[in-house]
């Protein structure tokens, strides 16, 4: 099992390196397979204790250790004792999180986690970026799917530097497989980095790879009530491109309500209705990006 | 239903792991007999799939036999268009004055609280 989020195999993450002859060749910086890199166990106490812990203690004296989160109460019979540890669950995945953001604003490269449920379009919706907006904006691309290179293999045809993670058995990406995949592609200062999700729309809600916007694609073939139903997803969007809106006039989707549904969710998200077939909506999605590789820092969305 | 309790046990099994991953690595006792979890309503992350997969996650472990507490705190947030406070049952919540503009104050947490270990010494 992974060590930082615990999707599937550890072994079974795979993360291939930009070159294409290198696809198959296992990446430079720490475990072959999974890359937990150089800093990853560095980080015994990140939680940073600003919560208030009014939280009920059973135990007596309530003491916390000044500057440690365990604190050992002893139990009545002396055989079993009480160790208070207080860790956010995620804390491991968001300490790197955290240091992968840092890394990509020392750059100045912005990296936006593209997430949707299978077959929404993203990797069209990719192509159709990389081939209209590469030469206003540098783009690279982290490809992540459960198996096969069938993505990345797209994209790199369309002109781009990609590098593949397969997890494996593992439902989403998470912040240490994206570290990896980053050293491995070594983007240019003020470029964009596009991490394509695996393809679902329940785990990558949780994990925070340290990009600086979060971006849902949402095809009007899967319903007009998909934020409803996945409100953790919608929740911190920062941007939703309603994708295949060429094929409006054969459904009964409506956008207005698609669009009420996800600001009941998250009020002030962003939404952009595009068609990567037809280019429909896309330069909307082209000025977004241009816009946001631009600003100052990358300061907030 | 199988499908759909596969693909909640999918993501609650990462969820699992790294919670035994944190205890092992914080506690060196060789036997933990109860884990007290946090899990917030709004949190995204099903208690029940947690159970089914701490049983298999915790195998071979210090934890393994122990009892799994999980508390689940409610949500609560705030009307940001009339600073009403609201109990959130879930993420679609529409304040009384109309607003669905509501700020989450709670309800997210994921943490683990705290263990009990068997252990012949007591250092504290």
């Amino acid at each position: 099992m992974c060590a930082t989020c615990g999707c599937g195999d550890e072994r079974g993450v795979r993360v291939e390196t930009r070159d294409a002859a290198d696809t198959r060749e296992e990446s430079e910086s720490g475990s072959p397979d999974h890359l937990h890199g150089e800093y990853s166990h560095s980080h015994d106490h990140p939680h940073d204790h600003d919560h208030p812990h009014d939280h009920g203690h059973s135990h007596e004296d309530g003491v916390h250790a000044p500057g440690d989160s365990e604190a050992e109460v002893p139990e009545q019979d002396g055989a079993t004792r009480r160790i208070e540890l207080e860790r956010e669950v995620l804390a491991k995945n968001d300490t790197v999180a955290e240091r992968n953001r840092q890394w990509l604003t020392e750059r100045g490269v912005l990296a936006l986690n593209l997430m949707s449920s299978p077959g929404a379009g993203k990797t069209t919706l990719l192509e159709r970026t990389l081939a209209e907006s590469a030469s206003s904006v540098p783009l690279a691309v982290i490809e992540g799917d459960q198996e096969t290179l069938r993505d990345s293999e797209r994209l790199r045809r369309a002109g781009a530097d990609v590098v593949q993670i397969n997890t494996g058995a593992g439902c989403h990406l998470d912040a240490e497989m994206v570290w990896g995949a980053l050293r491995s592609l070594r983007p240019a200062p003020g470029s964009v980095v596009l991490v394509e999700n695996v393809g679902n729309l329940v785990c990558p809600a949780l994990f925070d790879l340290g990009e600086y916007a979060k971006v849902v694609i949402a095809a009007v073939t899967e319903g007009e009530d998909k934020p409803l139903k996945y409100p953790n997803m919608f929740a911190h969007t920062d941007l939703v491109l309603l994708n295949k809106t060429d094929l409006l006039p054969h459904l009964s989707f409506e956008v207005d309500r698609f669009a009420e549904y996800a600001r009941r969710i998250n009020p002030g998200v962003e939404i952009l209705p595009v068609s990567a077939t037809t280019d429909e909506g896309l330069p909307a999605w082209y000025d977004w990006l241009a816009g946001h590789v631009s600003s100052p820092l990358h300061q907030g969305v | 239903m199988e499908w759909l309790w596969e693909g909640i046990a999918v993501h609650e099994l990462g969820i699992t792991q790294s919670v035994v991953d944190a205890v092992l690595d914080a506690v060196t006792e060789p036997r933990v007999t109860r884990l007290e979890l946090e899990i917030g309503k709004l949190s995204g992350v099903v208690p029940d799939s947690v159970r089914f997969c701490f049983d298999l996650v915790v195998t071979g472990t210090a934890l393994e036999g122990a009892r799994l507490d999980i508390v689940t705190p409610t949500g609560s947030g705030r009307c940001r268009d009339c600073d009403q406070r609201l109990v959130l049952e879930d993420q679609l919540a529409v304040c009384d004055c109309g607003s669905p503009d509501v700020e989450v104050l709670s309800g997210r947490e994921l943490r683990i609280r705290a263990v009990d270990v068997e252990s012949g010494t007591v250092t504290s």
